[in-house]
């Protein structure tokens, strides 16, 4: 029942207004560039293929995994063949998946980060559960800064829950010694797609 | 003046006590800070950055009130119960009742320094419920029974050969392996568990929207997405400073947040979680617990914008050469030595005065706080208050007897020579606390007075 002290308080002792900052100078429109995008999110350990098609996932998935048992594909086109039925439950039927293959909405380029929403990927701990994730995102959705994602893509609430991922989960907890894989996926696929003509 | 621990200058002694690894803690946190150098030059409009987040969280401070009763209303609207705790004790009353509305015994929690500013942990095994931490560091000293050391970091302080120790007892690792990805993955798989099991997670908040009445919290681990994605019950805890106005902010406050803490370009995950998914319920309590008063100390309320990087820990010299657990807090470094007087200023008197105030920690502060400046207030209001060390306060008042009067001082300077010159033990004993870790330079033969007097220009 403190919440009318709390906020009394905070009335009585808050400064004088201050005018909000502009943030437009900080805008770079139009000048995402997939390359840099690549080049951050090998740094931050994941792995990048430009593709001109979504039939071109299955090869390289069968060429740089091995021992997969369960895969979820979100779209039908990215694997045909993966696993269904997946989404009923409260998550916890996702434990054995070993990959998921799931869309992006854009990428940044300044940081590697991928905008993913529960409108997606239907069961919100799959991006993390999973031992390993792969995210389809398309070149011409790479974006420069996050402040373009702010104001361009994500100005309104449109998801319940939304995530920015930029490569896989990771630690340095143990002598700053960086180890891939702490409780989320153990690597990152990233599926740069720009459709063939 | 009783206290329930040593204060911080004799903690640093025993962290002192072996050379070699304060000289490895010193390096590598310094290695740490030379990251977010490298990393904060490599974006031009850095400084700029910092200035924009600095004036967002001066116009959050002066509109705290509204901007909480907007948060509340959007959150509500999005499906969450918001309550509010104006101090600890009543923030863990809230969270036990929670708890035991559910009849769960044991929970995960990802990592929360206002849960440890609360002392949440022991509060709820007394009511015998096992909180499970699920940030690999935070296990780690949980499992040592210690306090985190840094608030990013939070066992920066411990070898690998006694984590593979630790390990090896709870977790049932091989005796002797210390390898940090072996260790990791065990944890991994311990942990795993703890989610799948795990009815309610309780997560901290980076950052809450006003504007839409979501949550933003920042992992590298993917821990708190685990658990909260997992759980029945997902249960908030933030501090009310955590507001921020739209979420067009969060792009300043995402793109400075993990590049000061670890030299990042972001955290692997940002996640923002606005409403409960199906079936869920979401629990956000806010807490004050002493941050209304500080929003009410002019000299010190800006310490309210910290965003709680960590970044004037890893390059304070103070902090790198006398480790975390000898500030005694929850929040150790510079930041914490503003912020805990605020909360018991008797008790952590001693705080402010751990510093060089070199300035080194307002300087890389992404948010701006003129740390080392309010260090220096505390130390004012903190004497004022009678609350300093007698020692202290009997050097300062003889100081200042000296520097005042230039004939004693003249005199003082010259005996203070030939003392040193004659009976070096009288200052190079450990009575002298400048002599510790230290070895006392020799004295000048003649004082800059008389220096200057024989070569002044004419």
């Amino acid at each position: 029942m403190s919440r009318e002290s709390i906020l009394a308080a905070i009335k009585n002792n808050q400064p004088d207004h201050q005018a909000l900052p502009d943030l437009h100078t900080f805008r770079r429109p139009n000048t995402g560039d997939p390359a840099a995008f690549k080049k951050v999110v090998e740094t931050l350990g994941g792995q990048v293929f430009e593709i001109g098609s979504y039939t071109e996932i299955q090869p390289l998935i069968a060429e740089h995994y091995t021992d997969l048992n369960k895969v979820v594909a979100i779209q039908d086109s990215y694997l045909p063949g993966a696993a269904t039925q997946w989404e009923t439950g409260d998550g916890r039927q996702l434990e054995d998946v070993d990959l998921a293959i799931i869309p992006g909405q854009f990428g940044v380029a300044e940081n590697g980060a991928i905008w993913i929403t529960e409108n997606e990927v239907k069961v919100r701990v799959l991006p993390f559960i999973t031992q390993h994730l792969a995210v389809v995102v398309a070149a011409k959705d790479i974006l420069a800064t996050m402040h373009d994602a702010y104001e361009e893509r994500i100005v309104r609430p449109e998801s319940g829950f939304g995530v920015f991922i930029a490569g896989p989960s990771k630690t340095a907890d143990i002598e700053q010694s960086l180890v891939l894989g702490a409780h989320g996926a153990k690597s990152l696929t990233v599926f740069l797609y720009t459709p063939k003509p | 003046m009783e206290h329930q621990h040593k204060e911080h200058a004799l903690l640093a002694e025993d962290f002192n006590a072996n050379e070699p690894r304060v000289n490895w803690h010193d390096e590598t946190l310094w290695w740490i800070r030379q990251k977010r150098d490298k990393i904060a030059w490599s974006i031009p409009e850095w400084e700029e950055l910092r200035e924009t987040a600095s004036r967002i969280k001066h116009n959050v401070l002066g509109n705290l009130h509204d901007y909480l009763l907007e948060f509340e209303r959007k959150a509500q609207e999005n499906g969450a119960i918001v309550h509010w705790a104006a101090n600890a004790d009543e923030h863990n009353k809230i969270v036990l009742q929670l708890l035991q509305e559910q009849g769960v015994k044991r929970m995960v929690k990802s990592k929360s320094m206002l849960t440890e500013e609360c002392h949440l942990n022991p509060y709820l095994a007394e009511h015998g419920i096992e909180v499970v931490d699920t940030d690999l560091g935070e296990r780690i000293v949980q499992l040592a029974k210690e306090p985190p050391s840094h608030i990013v970091l939070p066992c920066i302080h411990k070898k690998k050969e006694e984590i593979g120790e630790l390990f090896h007892e709870h977790l049932g690792t091989p005796a002797g392996n210390a390898d940090p990805k072996f260790l990791t993955a065990a944890a991994r798989q311990h942990l795993r568990k703890e989610f799948i099991q795990s009815r309610v997670a309780i997560t901290g908040v980076n950052f809450a929207v006003a504007e839409t009445g979501e949550m933003v919290v920042c992992t590298n681990e993917g821990n708190a997405d685990m658990g909260a994605h997992l759980a029945d019950v997902h249960i908030a805890c933030m501090g009310i400073e955590k507001i921020i106005p739209q979420r067009k902010h969060l792009g300043v406050f995402l793109r400075l947040l993990a590049r000061s803490a670890t030299g990042q370009p972001i955290t692997t995950y940002s996640s923002h979680f606005r409403s409960p998914k199906a079936g869920q319920q979401l629990h956000i309590v806010l807490v004050d617990n002493g941050r209304s008063r500080q929003l009410g100390r002019e000299d010190f309320r800006n310490s309210l914008k910290c965003i709680r990087c960590g970044a004037c820990m890893n390059t304070c010299p103070v902090y790198r050469r006398s480790g975390g657990h000898s500030y005694h807090n929850a929040i150790a470094g510079p930041i914490g030595a503003i912020l805990a007087p605020n909360l018991d200023m008797k008790e952590y008197a001693d705080l402010p005065f751990a510093s060089t105030l070199c300035g080194s920690c307002s300087n890389v502060c992404p948010v701006k706080i003129d740390i080392h400046q309010q260090l220096y207030k505390w130390r004012q209001v903190i004497t004022q208050e009678g609350h300093a060390k007698k020692t202290k306060a009997a050097g300062m008042h003889a100081m200042n007897i000296v520097l005042s009067k230039p004939g004693l001082y003249k005199t003082a300077g010259g005996v203070g020579r030939w003392v040193m010159r004659t009976f070096p033990a009288v200052v190079n004993n450990g009575m002298n606390p400048w002599f510790k870790q230290r070895e006392m330079p020799a004295p000048p033969k003649q004082s800059f007075a008389d220096w200057y007097k024989k070569n002044r220009p004419e």
